[in-house]
């Protein structure tokens, strides 16, 4: 368990979170599935529906109370 | 009701750390750059409709107006991208607040029309009086052009906001009334149909773009190059 969580910290430490990490792993989701001579819509619209993802996760809590239900 | 109808136009704050700055640098993750000669889909796709959106936009300039290419580009593919992120939903679009668009139009509008005078002073003052006037019109000619020279970047930002902000109101709005019609159904078929046809309108905000670069450009036109 000590050895594990050894590991888990220092694989933390060795990912890169400075901006030039990050844009490090655009660019390896971009070379993948964006950048390759065939690049067709889906490299495109994951990231669009991640986005999509995000802002529904920010914006949870405002229409929790909306949903459809008997009494509000 | 209210206070739920413009929740959406609130700006996106993270534990009090602004989310907003990164949803307003997402859009150019959606334009990688490439220095190759033969480049992949993506890049070809995206380099095509900028050479015919650049050469139709500028052909009309000298080359010191083409000067203006690159900002002019980059605002017409900001302000596009920005519009159409809009669209998806639950998303926040930074061109909803008339702080970002006065940012993007007053600079703008000033270098056009600073730049006309310094260069062409003569020609940029000529502008506040048409040709062929009756003489005893000129002074209030001259007022009433005074006028609609300095509500030029007013208008362009209130424009774009103005637009953007009621199309996205509408989709609200008419999503909320036929979320609650369809208990009572068969107006709900014509709603959601409307809401369709509403949605196809409001992708035209593309065409916002164009006419917000556009006016730019005419505005940009008549001061520098004349």
């Amino acid at each position: 368990m000590d050895s594990q969580t050894g590991e888990l910290l220092s694989w933390i430490l060795t990912q890169d979170f400075a901006p030039k990490g990050t844009a490090g792993a655009f660019q390896e989701y971009d070379n993948k599935y964006v950048n390759v001579k065939k690049g067709s819509l889906a490299g495109l619209s994951t990231v669009l529906a991640a986005y999509k993802l995000f802002n529904y996760c920010h914006s949870y809590k405002e229409f929790k109370h909306k949903w459809p239900r008997k009494y509000h | 009701m209210n206070e739920n109808l413009f929740a959406s136009f609130i700006t996106p704050m993270i534990l009090g750390l602004p989310l907003v700055t990164l949803i307003v640098l997402f859009p150019s993750l959606l334009f990688p750059t490439s220095n190759r000669l033969v480049n992949n889909r993506f890049v070809t796709l995206q380099q095509w409709m900028l050479q015919l959106v650049s050469k139709q936009m500028m052909s009309i300039h000298n080359p010191k107006g083409q000067t203006w290419t690159l900002m002019l580009m980059s605002l017409i593919l900001f302000i596009g991208s920005t519009n159409l992120l809009g669209l998806l939903p639950h998303s926040f679009t930074p061109t909803t607040q008339l702080s970002m668009n006065l940012g993007m139009a007053i600079p703008l509008w000033a270098g056009a029309v600073i730049t006309g005078f310094r260069n062409k002073t003569k020609t940029s003052l000529a502008h506040f009086l048409p040709q062929g006037t009756p003489t005893p019109l000129i002074p209030m000619l001259v007022i009433i052009e005074t006028i609609s020279l300095f509500i030029q970047p007013m208008a362009l930002a209130v424009r774009l906001t103005a637009n953007i902000t009621a199309g996205h109101l509408l989709i609200h709005l008419i999503g909320g009334a036929t979320l609650a019609l369809m208990s009572i159904s068969a107006t709900t078929a014509l709603i959601t149909f409307i809401i369709l046809i509403l949605l196809t309108i409001l992708e035209f905000a593309v065409a916002m773009i164009q006419a917000y670069v556009f006016t730019l450009l005419v505005s940009l036109y008549l001061h520098d190059n004349t």
